[in-house]
């Protein structure tokens, strides 16, 4: 297949042309070589604004190859703009295979969530990253944090988690939960849930992050360990529902919250949808759906 | 020789050039353990230059110094590397700045400024970590109610009295203290000195103290070194040295102050 431009795709194959993802590979391959460190790298233009995805989606364009499916969620959802977009920018640009199924895709875009149903070796999960620097709210100098990384000095990542602690009485931070890389690098794991933090730790998928005003790439390899930090007195601990999805009637997934009146109706459903949609089809029924069905 | 003949810190030829101008220059001294050592000087004397380069802030134009380190061994403190030296400044040193906002995180609560040190050598259990600050707290006299406001919300003394219990909360040797009682007022100024005294002779702490008011040096101090225009003029024991200084520029300087 032609990777150049032709008249009818005014672009290169994946939008990026050859040397740009070269360079981004070569930033992924070190990023993989060395799990949790943020290389960084000549981020481009992307035709989308900072904050959309730009890092994700460079690292995608750079993966990316004809016989690829592609499967792109934001909050865990498949329908939303901005996961729309994107599929749609890459279907234009490197004619791949799209899918909502996280089974049967190969490259799965992200900005939130990791779906529930578990990944298998051989896929890819693209993060979209903001702020890619854990520390950096902590401590505002690139020279310190680039040294503290350089050195392990993450106490200081501690000194927040008792902040919340004496503030809230627990550890109050639910997503971007920091998180520690093969014993070395500590991680901002993105805007990610801690709820999905557990399912980063030993993956048999390869996770790669992209942040694209930050300049930033950095990967978890298959089978790493990713440990989120804690207290030995305050345990990490996932964020819990009382219900199972009103929809599905699943339990131990992520549920969003959906608002269906003005009167204080309310119901909780799976934030991934494609694990919803499966679900149903297989017969679960959820508390919300079942009543309709009754009625109906 | 028994370890505790050996100095902890060992300065040699220290000299800091600007340019051409000169920071501080050819001074020589060993302070042992358990010591207070004391450097007076108007403004622009070199004081707070030598404490920059003592404390690794600053590398020297010239000279050497050495630390006696925990194991034992006396190495060149800028020979160390950098996670070494990091590692030293956060365990066995601390600092004390004249202006506390330096040396504390003034967004982070009091429990938390305490505890960092804590943190960054490796403990894990709030718990621990926690009592460890209560009990600091109160060594430095600051109402342990407080353990969870901010220092921005805190007075000046109070600033003050954190940061020291930020700085012994590892149980440093050695500890720098830059004007520690510069922009207090007075009272206040008695009452740290007084919590200062007692934690150096309770903990049998190290310090090297830069001040230009001799009658912090008078209180805290055993030796005194006198410097003036980036050397040393005269040293010897604080009291001996207020009480009957030799050179006419300490002469001057003795003088010169209400007498204590």
């Amino acid at each position: 297949m032609s990777t150049t431009a032709t008249a009818t795709t005014p672009y290169n194959y994946a939008y990026l042309d050859e040397q740009t993802k070269r360079m981004i590979r070569r930033a992924i391959l070190k990023a993989i070589a060395i799990p949790g460190y943020q290389v960084p790298f000549a981020s481009r233009e992307m035709p989308m604004p900072y904050g959309w995805g730009t890092g994700g989606v460079q690292v995608t364009a750079s993966i990316i190859g004809p016989t690829d499916t592609l499967k792109v969620i934001d909050q865990g959802s498949d329908d939303t703009t901005n996961a729309v977009s994107i599929r749609k920018f890459f279907q234009k640009t490197a004619a791949v295979a799209v899918t909502t199924s996280t089974s049967a895709a190969t490259i799965i875009q992200t900005r939130h969530r990791i779906p529930e149903t578990p990944l298998t070796a051989g896929q890819v999960l693209v993060f979209q990253v903001p702020t890619p620097e854990p520390l950096r709210f902590l401590e505002p100098r690139e020279t310190e944090t680039r040294k503290m990384h350089a050195l392990a000095e993450y106490g200081l990542m501690h000194v927040k988690l008792y902040e919340d602690i004496a503030k809230h009485g627990r550890i109050a931070k639910t997503y971007d939960y920091p998180t520690m890389v093969a014993g070395r690098y500590l991680m901002a794991p993105s805007p990610t849930p801690k709820f999905d933090n557990p399912k980063m730790h030993r993956s048999p998928a390869l996770q790669l992050f992209g942040a694209g005003r930050e300049k930033r790439i950095y990967a978890v390899p298959p089978h790493t360990d990713v440990v989120s930090l804690d207290f030995d007195d305050y345990p990490f601990e996932v964020n819990k529902f009382d219900r199972p999805c009103a929809l599905c009637g699943a339990e131990n997934v992520y549920l969003d919250e959906v608002i269906l009146d003005d009167r204080g109706g309310r119901m909780f459903v799976c934030s991934d949808t494609d694990h919803c949609e499966t679900r149903r089809a297989e017969g679960h029924r959820g508390e919300i759906l079942g009543q309709e069905e009754t009625r109906a | 020789m028994t370890i505790d003949d050996q100095p902890l810190l060992s300065a040699r030829g220290i000299s800091k050039m600007y340019g051409q101008h000169v920071g501080c220059t050819d001074v020589s001294f060993d302070l042992f353990a358990g010591e207070v050592l004391a450097v007076v000087g108007e403004s622009g004397s070199g004081k707070s230059t030598l404490l920059s380069v003592l404390s690794t802030r600053l590398e020297p134009t010239g000279g050497a110094v050495s630390y006696r380190m925990r194991d034992g061994t006396m190495r060149d403190v800028f020979a160390l590397n950098e996670a070494e030296r990091r590692l030293l400044m956060r365990t066995d040193w601390g600092f004390v700045h004249q202006d506390a906002r330096e040396g504390l995180r003034m967004g982070i609560s009091a429990g938390g400024n305490v505890g960092e040190r804590l943190m960054a050598v490796g403990s894990r259990h709030y718990g621990e970590i926690r009592s460890t600050a209560l009990d600091w707290l109160g060594r430095v006299e600051i109402d342990l109610t407080r353990v969870d406001d901010a220092p921005k919300t805190f007075s000046g003394g109070m600033r003050q009295r954190l940061q020291i219990a930020r700085n012994l909360v590892t149980q440093p040797r050695l500890v720098f203290m830059d004007e520690p009682t510069g922009g207090l007022d007075v009272s206040v100024q008695a009452r740290l000195l007084d919590l200062l005294r007692g934690l150096v002779a309770d903990l049998g702490l190290a310090v090297i103290i830069v001040t230009h008011d001799l009658a912090v040096a008078r209180l805290l101090s055993h030796r005194i070194m006198v410097m003036r225009a980036g050397r040393v003029i005269e040293t010897g024991l604080t009291d001996q040295v207020l009480d009957d200084p030799r050179e006419p520029y300490t002469q001057l300087l003795v003088s010169s102050v209400l007498q204590v």
